[in-house]
């Protein structure tokens, strides 16, 4: 809903051998509500990236701005979700991991439960409210965290590879159920992962990063009509022109992945 | 859906079928069956005459000396100030101990001041302290109570503060991205996710305050109590009222243990799938 200025953010490790650079003058702009999908082999520092937008690193140069205010520090205006199904608060049940938010906001517990269960209903768990993470699937926990992640309504939802620890069958669910949510809340989105058919099926746009340190190589918009089809020409002939970025960058420096 | 759909079933399901009386006494069975294998073996050499009957009673002799003790109102009385010290001291070593631990867990400071304090006072044997609380505070009830808080506190401490250094970092991440400040990230997410060693801290602790506060009945000259009941009755051989006191030790442990540990522990981290039941 917002738009985000990604501005020669810079970020180093502290590590035994010195200070090495994870990303390195990296500049985009994003849309308000646009989908954007970041790419890249591991190591790229794209997950990187994604803790210094959510504001749990901060870059050694550069800045990031949210609807022109520069980030500092985590703040709810964005929802960050994980990869880790852990992320979830196994001592509350499904229904009060989504209303903490609203929760630290003071909001009523009656008006919380309510729209905490609005947003379960949006991610298809309505009946598993009052279920605690541990008695839901990987996937269900997943769905939790976006509904927990959007309950509070932030005008930007960061999400780091949500799906990548699940079952393809499911991942695909997850997919078309993200795309749904997105249409429905038209919050801007960051979205990170390693997988190239996902980022064609969701994004308006993808970033293809490359490691070592980790740069953009590429800025793609994605003009396919929504719901996309996983299997037309258009959006294989998508994938193949990521993966040429990619694979291109993978053997022209000869860094393996 | 349906994944999870089937496991809350396939846990509740054993609720309804026959089978479950079935492992129920099988279970009751397992529980029993090493007692009565001990039991056995007391009876024949309680019978056998290796040790004068007076030295060694019989189960029968016991179990009479229990309830004639149980009738005349002596051993409700001794075990209910041994347990009014027992809780008294345990109260202090929860309160102290949890306290001391978190901050442990969350200042860096706290933890530089208190960590070699306690790991150097905590593998002393309670009982080298005894004599010096009886000298400080004299002796009876008091310094009891506050030597069985000072060393069942050990434990209570050293959860505690694993505890806290255990809460997931992206519990932090996700409460800290969601608004919560210091105050409600501790109270939300911090206890709730240190729970489960705090409870083991504390059980650990109960245990620690009943073995150290029996003890010390025995030298801190209080008029009433378990551990004076069983010391006080060596001086006229009453080896019965010694067994009698010792199982109620051992039946206030079970009550405990079942009544309030495994209750909090099923409510709490079990019931959140952090502990396996």
């Amino acid at each position: 809903m917002v738009p985000i200025a990604i501005d020669n953010v810079t970020l180093e490790y502290d590590t035994p051998a010195g200070k090495v650079t994870g990303v390195k003058d990296v500049s985009f702009d994003i849309g308000a509500s646009e989908f954007v999908c970041i790419v890249g082999p591991s190591g790229c520092g794209k997950s990187t990236l994604l803790n210094v937008i959510a504001g749990f690193l901060a870059p050694a140069a550069g800045e990031i701005r949210i609807d022109g205010k520069t980030v500092k520090g985590h703040g709810m205006d964005r929802g960050v979700v994980f990869q880790d199904f852990a992320q979830l608060f196994p001592w509350r049940t499904a229904l009060g991991n989504v209303s903490f938010g609203l929760e630290m906001k003071g909001i009523p517990k009656a008006e919380r439960d309510r729209i905490a269960r609005e947003q379960l209903r949006l991610v298809k768990l309505e009946k598993f409210v009052d279920s605690f993470p541990h008695h839901l699937s990987g996937g269900m926990q997943q769905r939790v965290a976006i509904a927990r992640a959007l309950a509070y309504d932030p005008s930007v939802l960061l999400m780091d590879e949500p799906f990548a620890a699940l079952d393809a069958m499911t991942r695909d669910d997850m997919q078309s159920l993200l795309a749904d949510v997105w249409r429905a809340t038209r919050k801007t989105v960051i979205y990170v992962t390693h997988n190239v058919a996902e980022a064609v099926y969701l994004a308006d746009r993808v970033i293809v990063m490359s490691a070592h340190p980790g740069t953009v190589q590429a800025d793609i918009k994605i003009d396919l009509p929504r719901p996309r089809d996983p299997l037309s020409v258009e959006f294989v002939e998508c994938q193949k022109q990521l993966m040429r970025h990619l694979g291109h960058k993978v053997s022209g420096n000869g860094v393996g992945h | 859906m349906q994944d999870a759909a089937s496991t809350i079933s396939a846990r509740e399901a054993p609720g309804h079928s026959p089978g479950r009386a079935a492992s129920r006494l099988r279970s009751i069975w397992r529980n029993i069956f090493p007692f009565i294998v001990v039991g056995v073996l007391w009876e024949i050499v309680a019978i056998s005459g290796i040790f004068p009957a007076r030295l060694f009673p019989t189960i029968e002799t016991v179990g009479r000396t229990f309830f004639a003790l149980t009738a005349n109102g002596i051993l409700p009385h001794h075990a209910i100030e041994t347990l009014i010290r027992l809780l008294s001291g345990f109260a202090l070593a929860g309160v102290f101990g949890v306290t001391i631990g978190i901050l442990m867990g969350r200042s860096r400071l706290a933890e530089d001041i208190f960590l070699p304090l306690v790991s150097i006072c905590a593998p002393i044997p309670g009982l080298a302290y005894t004599p010096l609380f009886l000298l400080w505070f004299g002796l009876g009830s008091f310094s009891s109570i506050l030597l069985v808080g000072f060393v069942s506190a050990f434990p209570v401490i050293f959860n505690s503060w694993t505890g806290v250094k255990a809460v997931k970092e992206i519990w932090v991440r996700s409460a800290h991205s969601m608004g919560a400040d210091d105050r409600r990230m501790f109270t939300h997410v911090i206890l709730p996710g240190a729970l489960p060693y705090i409870l083991t801290g504390l059980r650990l602790g109960l245990a620690q305050a009943w073995r150290v506060l029996v003890a010390v009945e025995m030298l801190a000259a209080v008029p009433w109590g378990l551990g004076w009941l069983i010391f006080g009755a060596r001086k006229f051989l009453n080896t019965d009222a010694m067994l009698a006191g010792i199982v109620v030790i051992a039946l206030i442990g079970l009550l405990l243990e079942k009544l309030v540990f495994q209750k909090i522990e099923n409510y709490t981290v079990v019931r959140w799938g952090m502990v396996a039941a």
